[in-house]
């Protein structure tokens, strides 16, 4: 009985011994070698893996930074500059300064400016109405109001008001990945350069109809006009295909588009109340 | 016994409303849109412009690649102008604009009713001169017919099966024009014979159209080669797969087209818009089409010129009535929804419905049951829940294995799910995807 225990374990200490050496060597043979810089750049980056950098993970850009001989192309938008400032120090590289982003959706077609002519009752997901019918208003360039940007958003920063048909962006939660922007079949989310206080202005529209077209199909759609164009002291403003376009790194919010704008299609968010003409603030205060 | 295709298959209440109903032929709209994309394929070309003066069956678009079609008016009149309008989906799409003024044919057509037996031309030239007259399959794929009569390298058609199902409930158009132009029919598939050089054609025809059957059995005696086989009752008998297994027995490999088993497969509308070009030298500019309903007056069959808008249609057949939930371009199964009565007529509309309310309404949406009905009943023995499922999960490679692209669209187990659920919204998602994805991967 007892010789049996002892030889089970010289057989099993041998086989252990045996495997052991193998192993070693094995080891040694396929051994990968890893820069151990890239676990430091892993550790001081968000950990989000969201994917608003255009790599496949946080540590896939970790890598993509070690990599890299300068950080004038990567970006961390959930980290920002400070992220960046220490994945740089980290590195021995040169930060670069980037304007904070934040997403916004082009389109004020809420329930009372944009009327329905038809309705749809297919599957709710704004890629398979898209590919369908052009949705249930006359306007074939507004949001559908189906939310695929509020399930692709991985912070919560989309919150979609059945009330008001259009989802709105929650600015302080928005770290500007882009997965919304991809997820939008109509084209509408755009990365907005982050102003002070949350400031805004910017054309809510993406309407390319002809003027009257689009006017029909909703109170508040760019008519393509030009004034704002006229207006803008900045050129930050161009007209193209019957839309305007604001340019967020070349405006300065002094906000005289939102003032000739004839259908308030330029909206101005977080502004104190203006004081020469307080008759017009509850004219251009966007619908909330 | 009557023959049918082997796997799944539903039958919905068949709702022939205006099966006796004489083919009327519709008075001429005052102005048509007519849309350069009315087939599979490139769109055509226009060329006439702002103020030209057309006469009916002018070419006013030219095809552009092999797989396209000619476009030609179907009216006389003035070119309004060349502009992008929307069509039923909401989407902007090129057609060109004709204010109809008399009605001046080009002067090569014959415009009698003669019947005109005698095939005078080859086969070379009968293909080219469908390809001219832009016929398309008029069974709603709206194929471009030339490209079908020219089989790829190493393949040879053996038969000729000609379409003559119409399964899709409501729709009796194809069914008035067997009745009414049996004997064009009968030449004009005498005539694809010709172009495809096979010497055998079956025209299939279900059992609920006792008179079609017995008029083309009797007529066919004096042509050669065809013969009618009358098919059992079952949706989606008309899918080129399934009538090819209803009347050969032969099963069409997963990606394949009809010709490997040796068949090519024409709609009768089709073998009657041929008749019409080769001994007519009339192009196809217009087509009959089916307005039904429950809730319309006059249900009736109408020989429509192409570019008429819905709305003229659904004025002769007695107007809109109340409680329309839902107007369909196309039959109740494949047909889609339109969102205004501006959509013009093209080669394609079999049918224009007017569902009712409480017919449109589909249910509400709730969670599969695993009941596997969907399964039972797809023609294509695909799993539509679990195709439903990948595409809804955006899983589009698993999607590819499981067949994804074998499915015909036909809208069986949307039909069928117990649970109300959109499978086939998401399955058509997918195809779209997974034909993105595959064509990227040939590039």
């Amino acid at each position: 009985m007892s010789i049996t225990v002892v030889y089970t374990i010289v057989t099993l200490a041998v086989i252990g011994a045996v495997a052991a050496v193998i192993l070693y060597f094995v080891a040694q043979k396929f051994k990968v070698h890893e820069d151990p810089r890239i676990d430091e750049v892993d550790e001081a980056l968000p950990g989000a893996n969201c994917g608003g950098c255009g790599f496949a993970g946080c540590r896939a850009f970790a890598e993509a930074c070690v990599k890299a001989s300068n950080l004038s192309d990567l970006n961390c938008p959930v980290g920002g500059n400070d992220t960046m400032n220490s994945v740089a120090s980290l590195l021995g590289l040169e930060a670069v300064k980037k304007d904070p982003r934040v997403a916004y959706i082009r389109c004020n077609g809420t329930c009372d400016n944009r009327p329905k002519t038809s309705s749809f009752d297919g599957a709710t997901t704004c890629a398979i109405a898209s590919s369908v019918y052009s949705g249930e208003s006359d306007c074939q360039f507004g949001c559908l109001g189906y939310g695929d940007c509020v399930d692709a958003c991985d912070f919560d920063a989309i919150d979609l008001r059945s009330e008001l048909g259009v989802p709105q962006i929650i600015d302080d939660k928005c770290v500007a990945c882009g997965a919304c922007v991809d997820a939008c079949p109509k084209s509408l989310i755009e990365l907005r350069k982050k102003m002070p206080k949350n400031r805004k202005v910017v054309v809510s529209c993406r309407n390319q109809d002809k003027g009257g077209v689009a006017r029909k199909a909703c109170s508040v759609a760019c008519i393509g006009c030009g004034k704002c164009m006229k207006e803008c002291p900045f050129d930050a403003i161009t007209v193209e295909n019957n839309l305007a376009f604001i340019d967020s790194d070349k405006c300065k919010l002094c906000r005289k588009c939102v003032a000739v704008c004839p259908t308030n299609a330029i909206i101005e968010e977080n502004f104190p109340p203006r004081k020469v003409k307080p008759e017009v603030k509850t004219e251009i205060e966007p619908a909330k | 016994m009557l023959k049918t295709f082997k796997i799944g298959g539903v039958h919905p209440p068949e709702n022939k409303l205006s099966k006796d109903k004489k083919i009327e032929v519709l008075p001429l709209p005052k102005t048509v849109f007519i849309p350069v994309a009315q087939h599979i394929g490139a769109p055509a070309t226009p060329v006439v412009k702002r103020g030209d003066e057309v006469k009916v069956g002018q070419v006013i678009a030219q095809s552009s690649s092999f797989v396209s079609t000619n476009i030609h008016s179907s009216v006389s009149g003035k070119v309004k102008k060349v502009d992008f309008a929307a069509d039923s989906s909401g989407y902007p799409k090129q057609g060109i604009f004709i204010d109809v003024e008399g009605d001046e044919w080009v002067e090569q057509i014959d415009r009698s009713n003669d019947l005109v037996k005698e095939i005078s031309i080859d086969g070379p030239e009968i293909i080219k001169k469908i390809q001219e007259a832009g016929i398309v399959g008029l069974g709603g794929a709206t194929f471009p017919t030339h490209v079908k009569l020219v089989p790829p390298k190493g393949m040879k058609a053996e038969v000729l099966l000609i379409n003559g199902v119409e399964c899709e409930p409501y729709l009796t158009s194809d069914h008035r024009l067997m009745l009414e132009k049996t004997e064009e029919i009968l030449v004009g598939i005498q005539l694809l014979m010709k172009a495809m050089n096979v010497d055998k054609a079956v025209i299939g025809i279900e059992n609920n159209k006792p008179d079609a059957i017995k008029l083309l059995i009797q007529k066919c005696k004096s042509y050669n080669g065809i013969r009618v086989q009358a098919l059992k009752v079952q949706y989606p008998q008309g899918g080129e797969k399934q009538l090819i297994n209803a009347v050969t027995g032969k099963e069409v490999p997963s990606g394949g087209l009809p010709i490997a088993v040796g068949a090519v497969v024409s709609n009768v509308g089709t073998a009657f818009a041929v008749y019409e070009a080769i001994q007519k030298n009339k192009p196809l500019i217009e087509r009959v089409v089916t307005i039904t309903g429950k809730g319309v007056e006059k249900p009736s069959n109408f020989m429509v010129r192409i570019g008429t808008a819905t709305s003229e249609l659904v004025e002769a057949a007695g107007g809109v009535p109340e409680n329309t939930g839902k107007i369909i371009s196309g039959g109740p199964m494949m047909g889609r929804a339109i969102r205004t009565l501006d959509v013009p007529v093209t080669k394609g509309t079999s049918g224009i419905l007017l569902m009712k309310n409480e017919e449109a309404n589909r249910g509400e949406c709730i969670s599969c049951i695993r009941c596997s009905r969907c399964t039972a009943v797809c023609p294509m023995g695909l799993e539509p829940y679990l195709l439903m499922t990948l595409g809804e999960k955006q899983i589009f490679d698993r999607a590819e294995n499981e067949r994804i692209m074998d499915c015909i669209e036909c809208g069986s187990c949307s039909y069928t799910c117990p649970s109300n659920r959109p499978l086939l919204d998401y399955i058509r998602f997918g195809k779209g995807k997974v034909g993105a994805i595959m064509r990227s991967r040939k590039k």
